[in-house]
């Protein structure tokens, strides 16, 4: 039944997709990737510069500081996986009541807009009259200056970046834990494995293959974090040095700067560094992940 | 399973529920406070029903102008998403074409690259069409989406072959297959893709921030980072405008949850 009105039926109806994906896709990658061996003028216009741009940034305190600024913060927020993992074994306790009361709660921050999210935690982060450091003050810790901290910028933003991704993770492991079959369980339990056991030889085993696409999809995001950081530093603020991100210095440079082809290198680079810490990530899969 | 054994869960559970929602309390707490109660040491927990900090924020800044502009941005970019996703899903799933499956890896391709890679030549083509500062600048390049295409493409895969065949014995184009006979069966897979959307739109911030930078044509969450700006450590201002400008998302996800999440889920599987 292949019949040339099919084609061109199939034709007219990707048409628009694909040349909006063209021009505000394809387009801008193959521009970018050319602005980065750019440089541009005080009037418009670019000059090529060769690898000039890589070469400064290569050099670049600020690139070198965000770059392990980013790095740190996909760590940190990577290591709050397991949170999403305990909350959707929990939620998924047979016979729980309120499960999706329980699961509404934990979606909120999800839903929420990053900017709103980044302005509440930027007030409770306060080192002055923020709610942390009171609640931490009555437990005797003197709590720093988190948002106004260079050294502990990051660790507040990535405390952030955990609390409104667990809901969304949890999601993600409440539908990998629902395909799990309860046969599998039952069997166990007939073999007299506890609980715990279960949840160790069983389920995380089982849901390894979604625990790698929520690994997968959560490095991938936190490593083009600006949101966040945009909204709970000052713009001037010292601590800035120890929070700010790839991408906080691509829209410095870009457009507070105007140095268009130094921030298309800068996206060039975030680029290649996603692109080969994916790669290690499927590399890695082999090793721990099961497939049935 | 007896409910003894699922109190453990509960406790721990609540105690998560209330790390998630306290965040949201404290800010609609403090938006009713006045600057110095919001301002104290040790904090003080309860509002003093200060109301005037809504009409503040509406008044120091175009929070009612951006509130529009965000709804007309989210629909324009929600509706042409649902729209040329599915003409180009279905196409994909359910027609044959030469090069069907070399266009499909090039769609699937872009989902690996960062959005800050678009940025740049997006800002330049928008200089060049004149559109700083509009709203179709914020909706334009949203309509186009490669991600849709795919998530839709799954739910068009999964319908009978017999519904097409059936079809064309009668005399359907593909069409009017597509129009009237597929896209009603996929409706779940348009509202997840919807509601991711809206989500998605009504919420982002650097390429609003970017390309409209008069507070007129800004978004909320732009509009929000401004006010930052300008009232630096008001927060019962701040968050004024804040419980303003996620409220709405909110309300909508508590009605809308269930096929969300499902939609979230299906990504999960599918990815």
């Amino acid at each position: 039944m292949l019949s040339k009105r099919e084609w061109v039926w199939g034709y007219l109806l990707i048409a628009p997709m694909a040349l909006g994906l063209g021009v505000f896709y394809l387009w801008p990658i193959a521009q970018t990737l050319y602005l980065s061996f750019t440089e541009s003028g005080v009037f418009g216009g670019h000059t090529w510069v060769g690898t000039d741009n890589f070469t400064e940034l290569l050099g670049d305190d600020q690139m070198r500081d965000a770059l392990g600024n980013t790095l740190l913060y996909a760590v940190l927020v990577l290591a709050g996986v397991p949170v999403a993992i305990v909350v959707a074994a929990l939620l998924n306790v047979p016979g729980l009541r309120g499960m999706s009361v329980y699961r509404t709660l934990y979606f909120l921050p999800v839903v929420t807009m990053p900017a709103a999210v980044g302005l509440t935690w930027r007030y409770l982060f306060n080192g002055d009259f923020g709610a942390i450091n009171h609640f931490l003050g009555e437990l005797g810790i003197d709590g720093p200056y988190w948002v106004g901290d260079p050294d502990f910028a990051i660790y507040a933003i990535a405390i952030v970046g955990v609390w409104s991704s667990v809901g969304y993770n949890a999601v993600l492991f409440l539908a990998g834990l629902q395909g799990i079959p309860r046969q599998y369980y039952e069997a166990a339990s007939m073999d007299g494995a506890g609980r715990l056991r279960q949840f160790f030889r069983i389920t995380l085993p089982l849901l390894t293959p979604t625990t790698f696409f929520v690994l997968v999809i959560t490095m991938i995001n936190a490593l083009q974090v600006f949101d966040l950081v945009y909204l709970m530093i000052d713009l001037n603020s010292p601590a800035l040095n120890g929070s700010r991100t790839i991408v906080y210095l691509f829209f410095e440079k870009g457009f507070v700067q105007n140095q268009r082809g130094l921030a298309a290198a800068i996206a060039v680079v975030l680029l290649g560094l996603i692109l080969v810490l994916t790669a290690i990530q499927f590399r890695l899969q082999k090793k721990w992940v099961h497939y049935e | 399973m007896s409910r003894a054994r699922t109190w453990p869960a509960h406790v721990i559970l609540t105690a998560g529920a209330l790390v998630m929602i306290a965040p949201f309390v404290w800010q609609v707490v403090v938006s009713l406070q006045t600057l110095p109660d919001s301002l104290r040491v040790p904090p003080k927990f309860t509002p003093s029903w200060e109301w005037s900090n809504f009409p503040e924020v509406f008044r120091s800044v175009p929070l009612a102008r951006q509130f529009v502009n965000t709804v007309v941005v989210t629909v324009g970019v929600t509706a042409g998403q649902l729209l040329l996703c599915s003409m180009a899903a279905f196409a994909f799933a359910r027609l044959r074409f030469p090069g069907r499956g070399a266009i499909f890896m090039v769609f699937l391709a872009m989902l690996m690259v960062p959005g800050e890679l678009f940025i740049i030549p997006r800002y330049e083509i928008m200089q060049g069409l004149g559109w700083l500062n509009t709203l179709q600048a914020l909706i334009a390049p949203g309509v186009f989406g490669a991600f849709g295409t795919f998530l839709l493409r799954q739910f068009f895969l999964t319908l009978p072959k017999e519904l097409d065949e059936a079809a064309r014995l009668d005399g359907a184009n593909p069409l009017q297959i597509y129009w009237h006979i597929m896209l009603p069966l996929v409706r779940p897979g348009l509202l997840a893709l919807g509601l991711l959307t809206v989500m998605w739109s009504w919420s982002s911030l650097l390429w609003p921030l970017v390309v409209n930078t008069d507070p007129e044509m800004m978004t909320l969450s732009a509009g929000l980072a401004s006010l930052r700006g300008q009232f630096q450590t008001n927060f019962p201002i701040l968050f004024a405008g804040s419980v303003v400008a996620s409220l709405p998302v909110i309300a909508l996800f508590v009605v809308m949850q269930r096929q969300l999440i499902a939609g979230i889920a299906f990504t999960g599987s599918k990815g």
